[in-house]
């Protein structure tokens, strides 16, 4: 059991979060490129994407967070240019239906073999 | 048992499909409806010729603004310029016209080959002052009204009907 | 002229294939347990002419038959040879071609390869089949025909898109179209089961093969896929949850739970209806992503040129197949019996089978989620990779610790201990070189890769086992082997990422850490059927002063005019270096890209041992039988 704790604090311990190296990588990989189909901004060669990663560029120095920039551009473009929806209203389901149908599939899968299991020798 | 197993897959299925065939018919690009109806930003613009800005906040000095974001490099924007200059002639509205990544010089014999529309003409010259009024592409025009409201936009080259549908807004 | 031929081929496999449906149903209520030869023969006629029909195709693109519409529309006389052949299911009607070929193959092989005695049973099989066969020609040659003429006869064609003139996209389609279409033998086979009440032991030594041999080419055809958008898109990823994508994915889940829980089927009653849904729901979601892909209610990358009427079509045959699929299932659905037990190996099954429906669930909610929202509320939303990571990364951690301890039946297996031992051993390690080497690393990502381990060390305990046990399962070894290296190897090429954009002018150097990018010149060249601006750039590793050289390139296509950005990517065991660049208009400045990505060589590795274990099972079974 000791062992078990250990390991775990290492792991805890090992994870570190270094901010600002990748946040803007990882801003512009959740907006998506709204000229090209389906790609994000960051994949995107397009002059829109361009624009876009350099106003991404500006919003950073300025120092707004990442939350502010998401809330900037979605305000002028709509939810549609972020790939990762918010949770509000209309995304309850789309956020927590999976969970939903997870747990509701265990209780299933318990109802169904309750009582059935027996040990192989 | 059986049966009521039966009656709830297939409603389920039935709205499945119900769903699919009513996305059929439906346009999957992106649309502007989302920001109809919020205001703009207070932004600060180069003028096109004269150095200097032009504050939006300056827009609600006018009754009706339409927005232009156009280039002479962009074909449909030849297209639209008709309408424009259409526009221009109605006594409730001005246009602010806004040149997008061009080339000055190109720009300017574009406007005395075509005409000026503009009762306003400024210029974001790397494109980024137009993000902050959700530019996606090259024609878009705004319908803003006085309180600095977004009333209508359009993305393209506007045509006839859209030319009927601004008259309306602005008569108001 | 060819264009004649190719039509009248494709109408004699729907004759003969509606000829067959005929006698099929005829020879159901004649007694005696032989299928008659005439049933073999029309069943040859319908191949040869199918396979005719395809060949003619290929034949019209070869000779640049111009009279053809798809080949004017697709081809080009200046395209090599390769890519005139790969161009034939380059498209729309072609594609659904060669999807029909192989599903008459299919039905073929099936007829002549399947020993089940019950003669009732197969031959519903085959009638199910040719009525897919039927419908798909129907729609073929109504909406989507590939042979239909253009008048006047156009002497040059408009070309293919040049993104889909590559080696791996020429052999992409064929490998999943046999994924998705095996899927239809046991859709088929399903059906028939239920109708003739089939016992549960021959439904699964006759679903076996087929499963994993679809099974095989769909882990293979998205393998492929993948290494395709890696080197062609230009990102530098391999996986984007793009709704196509998505939907090669969602048959491949369902068919990985079949595959498990038809070992369950050989023994016992209790998953008899389970494995009947599963079987239904995989060629359903086939054809589902089909629809999701050709109608165009889906945003995508990939996508073929849409038409509302074709999506019509597959919607109208999905809600048949759908609602007749309902109604057998619950008219001659056996009742269960209750008094089955299970055993823990199975319990185990049944809990993968979980998992695999849950990650469907997501996928699906995730694809089709902005489609509903924009068809009942107006409102426009988009989904992406961010929400499939937050949602599935958590989940892999108890399946990868089910995938450890499933196939010893035991929550904890005996060799624990020693195992324990090790992990202890490696956590430390890892400790260590997280800490001092890797600049961001999350809980999450440590937890998955600690499991990987756990899975890949578990498999490599149970090989030497089972090697003295002589009693070795080498499928399951294999594919969980490969499975536990490939989340071990993504969790690591995630963290140990470098990824870097930025503008830069010719002659200048950026400095990225242990980097140095030297954009060198800039050259232009004139290719066959494209101009190209290719950038000259210099990599100095500062720490192991080695200098590669990368040479992306900006293409512009005559025939299409289209401009695409070639990735340059110097490729090593460990690590792959990744250069794209794209000119920002109206300057001579350049967005440049740079990239590292280790393991990218281990990741398809990991992929193909995978479907080694597909290739293995199939032939189990064969010496088996």
């Amino acid at each position: 059991m000791k062992k078990v704790i250990f390991i775990f604090l290492l792991i805890f311990l090992s994870t570190k979060i270094n901010a600002k190296e990748n946040l803007k990588n990882n801003i512009l990989k959740n907006l998506r490129c709204l000229v090209c189909q389906g790609q994000t901004i960051s994949d995107s060669n397009s002059d829109f994407a361009q624009i876009i990663k350099s106003v991404v560029d500006d919003k950073l120095q300025e120092g707004l967070k990442e939350k502010e920039i998401y809330h900037f551009l979605s305000e002028k473009y709509g939810s549609w240019i972020l790939l990762n929806p918010p949770i509000k209203t209309n995304s309850y389901l789309l956020w927590f239906l999976p969970y939903i149908l997870f747990i509701l599939g265990g209780l299933f899968i318990y109802l169904m073999v309750k009582k059935r299991v027996i040990e192989k020798k | 048992m059986k049966k009521s197993y039966l009656i709830l897959t297939s409603i389920f299925f039935i709205f499945i499909f119900t769903i699919f065939y009513l996305s059929l018919g439906k346009n999957k690009t992106y649309n502007t409806e989302d920001i109809v109806g919020n205001k703009i930003d207070e932004i600060d613009l180069e003028l096109f010729n004269d150095s200097g800005l032009f504050n939006t906040k300056e827009i609600t000095n006018y009754n009706y603004i339409a927005l232009n974001f156009w280039a002479s490099w962009c074909a449909p924007c030849r297209k639209e310029h008709n309408v424009l200059m259409q526009l221009s002639k109605i006594k409730n509205l001005k246009i602010i016209g806004v040149n997008f990544k061009d080339n000055h010089n190109n720009a300017n014999s574009f406007l005395e080959e075509m005409g000026n529309p503009f009762y306003i003409s400024t210029k974001d010259t790397d494109g980024k002052k137009s993000i902050n009024f959700g530019v996606y592409g090259i024609p878009e025009t705004m319908i803003i009204s006085k309180d600095m409201v977004i009333l209508k936009k359009y993305i393209g080259p506007l045509d006839l009907k859209d030319f009927k549908e601004i008259e309306r807004i602005v008569k108001k | 002229m060819l264009s004649n031929i190719g039509i009248i081929f494709s109408s004699s496999a729907l004759l003969s294939s509606l000829i067959l449906i005929y006698f099929s149903i005829v020879e159901l209520k004649i007694s005696g347990d032989k299928i008659s030869q005439k049933i073999y023969k029309f069943s040859l006629f319908k191949l040869i002419f199918s396979l005719s029909s395809f060949l003619t195709l290929i034949a019209g693109y070869v000779y640049s038959d111009f009279s053809i519409n798809n080949v004017y529309e697709n081809s080009h006389t200046s395209k090599p040879l390769f890519y005139k052949i790969s161009g034939t299911w380059g498209n729309h009607e072609g594609s659904l071609l060669l999807w029909i070929n192989i599903l008459v193959l299919f039905s073929f092989l099936f007829l002549v390869l399947d020993k089940n005695k019950n003669k009732n049973f197969k031959l519903l099989t085959l009638i199910f089949q040719n009525l897919l066969i039927s419908i798909f020609f129907i729609f073929l040659l109504s909406n989507s025909n590939p042979f239909a003429p253009v008048f006047p006869v156009p002497s040059e064609g408009n070309g293919l898109n040049p993104i889909l003139q590559d080696p791996a996209l020429a052999i992409h389609p064929p490998l999943l179209y046999i994924g998705f279409v095996g899927s239809s033998i046991y859709f088929s086979v399903a059906l028939a089961s239920l109708i003739c009440k089939i016992d549960s032991r021959s439904l699964a030594t006759t679903l076996k093969p087929w499963v994993s041999v679809s099974w095989f080419f769909q882990t293979l055809g998205i393998l492929v896929g993948s290494i395709w958008a890696y080197y062609e898109l230009g990102w530098g990823g391999f996986w984007f949850w793009d709704p196509v994508e998505n939907s090669s994915l969602m048959p491949w889940l369902l068919m990985t739970a079949l595959l498990h829980s038809v070992l369950v089927l050989e023994r016992k009653m209790g998953l008899y209806s389970w494995v009947i849904v599963l079987s239904i729901m995989t060629f359903t979601m086939s054809v589902v992503g089909t629809f999701l892909v050709r109608s165009g209610i889906l945003n995508s990358v990939h996508t073929f040129a849409s038409d509302p009427n074709r999506g019509l079509f597959i919607l109208s045959f999905l809600l048949v197949m759908v609602f007749s699929s309902i109604f057998i299932f619950f008219r001659y659905a056996p009742s269960e019996n209750k008094n089955y037990k299970i055993f823990s190996k199975e319990f185990f099954i049944l809990l993968n089978n979980w998992f695999m429906i849950f990650f469907l669930a997501v996928v699906l909610i995730g694809t089709l989620y902005p489609v509903f929202l924009d068809t009942l509320t107006g409102a426009q939303i988009s989904v992406g990779p961010p929400y499939y990571n937050f949602i599935l990364a958590p989940f892999l951690i108890p399946l990868l610790f089910l995938m450890t301890s499933g196939p010893k039946h035991r929550w904890i297996s005996s060799d624990f201990k020693k195992i324990f031992d090790i992990i202890l051993f490696l956590s430390i390690i890892s400790f260590v070189i997280i800490f001092f080497f890797i600049k961001e690393s999350n809980l999450l990502t440590n937890l998955i890769l600690l499991f990987s381990i756990y899975l890949i060390i578990q498999t490599i305990f149970d090989f030497y086992g089972n090697l003295k046990n002589k009693n070795i399962n080498l499928s399951r070894i294999i594919s969980h082997f490969g499975f536990g290296l490939l989340i071990f190897f993504i969790s690591i090429n995630s963290i140990l990422s470098l990824e870097s954009n930025f503008n830069a002018k010719i002659g200048e150097k950026k400095n990225l850490g242990n980097y140095v990018i030297n954009f060198k010149k800039l050259e232009t060249a004139q290719i066959d059927n494209y101009k190209s601006v290719i950038g000259h750039f210099e990599i100095l590793n500062k720490k192991k002063s080695t200098i590669e050289n990368l040479k992306p390139e900006i293409r512009l296509y005559n025939k299409p005019e289209t401009i695409t950005y070639e990735a340059s990517i110097n490729s090593n065991l460990f690590s792959d270096t990744y250069l794209t660049m794209s000119n920002i208009s109206d300057t001579n400045i350049f967005n440049i890209k740079f990239q590292k990505k280790p393991f990218m060589n281990f990741i398809w590795l990991s992929v193909i041992l995978i479907s080694l274990g597909g290739v293995l099972k199939f032939f189990k079974i064969k010496r088996q039988i």
